[in-house]
């Protein structure tokens, strides 16, 4: 089994319009939305939605008023600083607590319950582009990288049930939990990059944490002529840590076009799109289907 | 008076705004990058570093002649960092958050306290000395950034505590908990609003994100007016009128906006008229929130 995750470390790069050039090009598929903060794929790919599961991760603390004596131990033990006293009462703010349980299991008159924290929902679906697995965080809510663990799991197993040889993953921005837990498992990433100092700085994080990791990681420029000076940089840097440079792209309208169109960028005749269809070839010829 | 720059999507133009707002800021002012996992503010502010503290959580390391095998710190740690494998407990301190219950529970005095490094946090000048700058980053491989921002949170307040100042604060983008995490003890947030379909979806979250903190939200939009896109700025638009959002600002798409950016250098700096939608963004943000205040529509939209 293939698995090809899109990351950027900076947000905003572009890792879901080539998620989306490369979901309509790849066959024999699983579509994969890990970004599940902020997911975006859906809104080109349209998906109805077949199955919808609850995503049920980890607890929060509650006080019971009645049964708490106020004594003060909760407070005293919060490593988070979440428990705090409102008009003479302990009560837990919920977006301070981390759900570790040291105060139900420590609390003298047993006086706090745990319930279990509904974080989510996560969907299996018909997309425009076929299978689709992707979900959606509670805003606000904890838990992404299991999440993300989660969706790459059930993408594995419908994937090996009807025999679809690709996982195609959408990932998401930073080098923080969720992109930990997007890289575990896959065997090339698609690292999207502009020539910007911003998107420099963080490529080169993304490239740690892929040594790190030990994936391989092969190198998309976006928006390359806003700096060409910087995006020669970056295709130097690429050369010198042995990272496959897969192609660069313009700045382009056409891409903002597509997108308000609802259309993946080579559904449609077009330089950039034609330009993705190129490094789709790129990439299947650097990590084979078996 | 303190404010986050926040953002759903990645890439909707906080570091942009940030950078530019901290250059006209004409009052004492801290600026600090609480966007560990992907920092960038200082690759257009250039800091002078004054000072690095390396950080660290506790986690513990069983001292295996005292432990008495009893399994209570396993039973403790949510995390699974404490395991007992035919009988024997084992630490996995990366899956550690730091919640002290194991240190709680062990009557043995067989955990000590070591610490994993989170990051580093980097305090120093920027501007010509004229605004104090904060930094945080996260070690590569290190999965959670909340702990690292409580501990830039804190080196915030003491710096305040220093010299009082107003804090502008470029936030981690999307709507979990890095962001709750940097945006609970501000008293106003600033969302970036990209009118793009991706970024109105992700913008949208981000306001529902921050509702139960009932906080003092506006709004600025970025990149209004790209071509083919009046819908989406419009959707903007609309959304901050139904729900009482003052809509501060609208900064044009152009592509020397783009340029300016790639090149490192500030918005501000682009043009007179780039430099009066700044001041004007300043002072609508130093007004009290009063429901909707008028913004100023883009007057050189299309040149895109």
């Amino acid at each position: 089994m293939r698995e090809i995750v899109v990351i950027s470390g900076k947000g905003g790069t572009g890792k879901t319009t080539i998620s989306a050039a490369f979901a309509y090009l790849a066959e024999n598929k699983v579509i994969c939305d890990l970004d599940v903060d902020a997911p975006d794929l859906h809104i080109l790919l349209e998906p109805a939605i077949r199955e919808r599961h609850d995503f049920i991760s980890g607890h929060k603390a509650v006080i019971q008023q009645d049964v708490c004596v106020q004594c003060g131990q909760c407070a005293n033990l919060c490593a988070f600083a979440a428990v705090q006293v409102k008009e003479g009462r302990h009560v837990v703010d919920e977006l301070r607590c981390e759900g570790c349980g040291v105060c139900v299991a420590l609390c003298p008159q047993k006086a706090i319950v745990f319930p279990d924290s509904h974080c989510g929902q996560w969907y299996v679906s018909d997309s425009r582009f076929g299978l689709m697995v992707h979900a959606q965080l509670f805003p606000g809510e904890e838990n992404s990288g299991r999440l993300v663990s989660l969706l790459k799991t059930e993408a594995r197993q419908r994937a090996r049930a009807v025999g679809l040889g690709t996982i195609l993953c959408d990932g998401s921005p930073g080098v923080g939990c969720p992109v930990i837990s997007s890289l575990s498992g896959a065997g090339l990433a698609v690292g999207v990059v502009e020539p910007t100092p911003s998107g420099r700085h963080d490529f080169m994080r993304i490239a740690d944490l892929c040594r790190h990791f030990r994936v391989p990681l092969a190198v998309i420029i976006n928006k390359e002529d806003l700096n060409p000076a910087e995006a020669e940089a970056i295709a130097g840097l690429c050369a010198e840590q042995g990272h496959t440079l897969l192609g660069r792209l313009p700045f382009d309208p056409v891409v903002t076009t597509a997108m308000v169109c609802r259309k993946a960028l080579t559904e449609f005749d077009n330089v950039v799109g034609n330009s993705l269809k190129d490094m789709w070839s790129a990439l299947q010829a650097l990590y084979p289907g078996k | 008076m303190r404010i986050a720059v926040a953002s759903g999507k990645g890439g909707a133009g906080k570091t942009s705004v940030t950078a530019s707002l901290a250059s006209i800021w004409d009052t004492p002012l801290i600026v600090a990058d609480a966007d560990v996992e992907a920092p960038n503010l200082h690759l257009f502010l250039h800091p002078q570093i004054e000072e690095e503290r390396y950080c660290g959580l506790d986690v513990p390391r069983l001292e295996i002649t005292r432990c008495t095998q009893c399994g209570l710190c396993r039973d403790i740690c949510t995390y699974k960092a404490i395991a007992a494998f035919a009988g024997r407990i084992s630490i996995f301190p990366d899956m550690c958050h730091g919640c002290g219950g194991c240190f709680a529970v062990c009557s043995a005095g067989a955990l000590e306290r070591t610490q994993r490094e989170l990051g580093i946090l980097q305090r120093g000048t920027v501007l010509e000395g004229r605004v104090r700058f904060l930094m945080g980053r996260t070690r590569i491989g290190e999965a959670m950034t909340p702990p690292l921002l409580r501990q830039e949170h804190l080196f915030l307040q003491e710096m305040q505590a220093v010299l009082p100042a107003d804090i502008l604060l470029d936030a981690p983008p999307g709507v979990s908990c890095p962001a709750m995490t940097a945006a609970r003890d501000v008293d106003v947030i600033l969302l970036v609003a990209d009118p793009t379909p991706f970024g109105f979806h992700d913008f949208r979250l981000a306001h529902q994100a921050f509702l139960p903190m009932h906080k003092d939200v506006r709004v600025v939009i970025n990149r209004a007016g790209a071509a083919d896109n009046a819908a989406g700025d419009a959707a903007v638009r609309a959304y901050c009128r139904e729900h009482g959002l003052p809509l501060l600002a609208e900064l044009p798409f152009e592509r020397v906006a783009a340029e300016q950016y790639a090149l490192g250098g500030l918005l501000v700096h682009l043009s007179e008229q780039w430099q009066q939608r700044f001041e004007a963004l300043r002072d609508a943000l130093r007004q009290p929130n009063v429901g909707a205040t008028v913004a100023q529509r883009p007057q050189e939209a299309h040149h895109a």
